[in-house]
């Protein structure tokens, strides 16, 4: 059990492995990362679900990253800018700049979209980019990938983060200091508001949990994570190309 | 025990059971959201203009404000919409007019409220960012839409009261010389008045508590308005939007939020029913 943000994709895998594996029961379930570690802690779960990386306090488990994903800076598509460093949105999003023209860009107040407290994109986004800074409140809350993506192709003022894998041709991914959100960028360590999707276990997994694990590590496994948008930090430009869609 | 006694004794049974599934939502609610006020203390929580579940801050003030607006907002255009309507079907149309307009009226209640918000997010929202600017999700369009999401309510409870009117008053009226104008003015909207108020508290009892259509037309920043144009959360939108990921006090913190919701439509129900009994007297 664990990180909800994993659990839509460990569900997808379970059922894909029980699938192929008649009599092996997999059950997953959500509550958080810090949950899923406690429940690995106390043996109430043999598998737990991290989208952050463990604590010092921790690191007496095991993690093993399963798979990738990257977050993206979206933009409307005819923003001008391409190109922002990381602590410009850092302060565009802690409203410190308030105006795009403050950038470089058009005279227009710049309209914030972030998503809602408690989700795993917002946290690792508050973590990778904005630090000790908070997310403005005056920014628009939206509560999932789909419907921030919808406000940033609306509105030629707004600014947001979503999912890699869900950019498309309605918005604009930002480069960031230079660098293009891209997979190649991702898995050659130059694009870094990446997080890793966890596995921990108590001690090295075994039995069935070992089986699980190399099931998803494996190139069906990974596949069928990609094909969600997800990246896998093995290079194989055969199984990349789905994600690229 | 007679058959009728069984029955009778079956049927309160029954009505008792409808009202205890009240009671428990109540129960639940209260018995999760209760320990949070108690731990944050009802005056921040209450008070507090920071949202920030994720660092401990729970202040709900920019939501009980956000509120406060888009009911005002949706009032403003929806009572005096929803007067003229029923004093037009009441007193101005044909009978079978008003028969035809009926209806059309009454499935304006029928439509499902994520098709207001659609609505709202595909027509206002641009119209209202194009051309007033601001981001347009925004307190404006909520208010426009919620306005006429009341409509019905207000139509169909004024115009009963005006029908309940007895005839003498109008006759009384016309026969002195008013003329209908007057009589409408004068007459017969102060003696519906009670009627009139009470179907404005249900209407803003609807407002406060419709929450899928303003997620999607508010933009639900957890910020201090500053005009209307500006983007604003209320306090069904804040449960709505965080229920899915939250857990421990931040879960709490919207069962209190709810605590707080049903305060305010239990005042308002009340005094809904305290002024149409006392217009009844």
């Amino acid at each position: 059990m664990g990180s909800t943000s994993v659990e839509p994709f460990a569900e997808a895998l379970a059922e894909e492995y029980m699938s192929h594996h008649g009599t092996e029961k997999i059950f997953v379930q959500g509550g958080g990362s810090s949950a899923g570690i406690q429940a690995v802690r106390t043996g109430s779960a043999e598998i737990g679900m991290s989208s952050r990386s463990l604590m010092d306090s921790e690191k007496d488990l095991i993690a093993v990253p399963i798979i990738y994903d990257a977050i993206a800076v979206i933009v409307h598509r005819d923003n001008p800018l391409n190109d922002l460093t990381l602590d410009q949105i850092r302060r565009i999003f802690s409203a410190e700049i308030t105006r795009w023209n403050e950038l470089g860009g058009e005279n227009h107040p710049i309209t914030l979209v972030t998503r809602e407290e408690g989700s795993g994109t917002r946290e690792a986004f508050q973590k990778l980019i904005m630090g000790k800074k908070e997310i403005s409140l005056s920014a628009l809350v939206q509560d999932s990938n789909g419907a921030i993506r919808q406000v940033v192709a609306d509105d030629r003022n707004a600014i947001g983060y979503i999912s890699l894998g869900l950019v498309n041709d309605r918005v604009r991914a930002l480069k960031i200091d230079e660098i293009e959100a891209s997979v190649e960028n991702v898995q050659h360590h130059r694009y870094r508001i990446v997080r890793p999707f966890l596995f921990i276990f108590k001690s090295d997994p075994q039995g069935l949990a070992k089986d699980f694990l190399d099931y998803i590590l494996s190139p069906a496994g990974q596949k069928l994570l990609i094909q969600e948008g997800l990246i896998s930090m093995n290079p194989n430009p055969e199984s990349q190309k789905v994600a690229r869609r | 025990m007679s058959k009728e006694k069984i029955l009778e004794k079956s049927f309160l049974l029954i009505a008792l059971s409808s009202i205890s599934i009240l009671a428990l939502i109540a129960f639940f609610i209260f018995q999760q959201g209760i320990p949070l006020i108690w731990k944050v203390g009802l005056n921040s929580f209450l008070l507090g203009d920071r949202w920030f579940p994720s660092k401990e801050s729970f202040g709900i003030f920019p939501m009980i404000v956000g509120s406060f607006w888009v009911t005002l907002g949706s009032l403003i255009v929806g009572v005096p919409l929803g007067v003229a309507c029923a004093v037009f079907l009441c007193e101005l149309t044909l009978p079978t007019i008003a028969m035809v307009l009926r209806p059309m009226i009454q499935l304006l209640a029928a439509i499902p409220s994520v098709i207001y918000g659609f609505w709202g997010l595909i027509v206002l929202v641009p119209l209202i960012r194009n051309h007033l600017g601001g981001p347009g999700l925004s307190i404006l369009a909520g208010s426009l839409v919620l306005g006429i999401m009341i409509l019905p309510t207000i139509i169909s409870i004024s115009e009963d009261s005006l029908r309940a009117l007895p005839r003498t008053y109008k006759e009384g009226a016309l026969s002195l010389g008013a003329t209908h104008w007057q009589t409408i003015w004068r007459v017969l909207l102060p003696a519906a008045r009670s009627g009139i108020v009470a179907s404005v508290i249900l209407g803003m009892g609807r407002a406060i508590g419709e929450t899928m259509a303003m997620i999607m037309i508010l933009g639900n920043a957890a910020q201090l308005p500053k005009s209307i144009l500006d983007s604003a959360r209320t306090l069904t939108t804040n449960i709505g939007i965080e229920m899915g990921y939250a857990s421990g006090d931040h879960r709490q913190a919207l069962f209190a939020t709810g605590v707080v919701l049903f305060f305010i439509i239990m005042v308002l129900n009340s005094l809904a029913l305290f002024i149409s009994k006392k217009g009844r007297a």
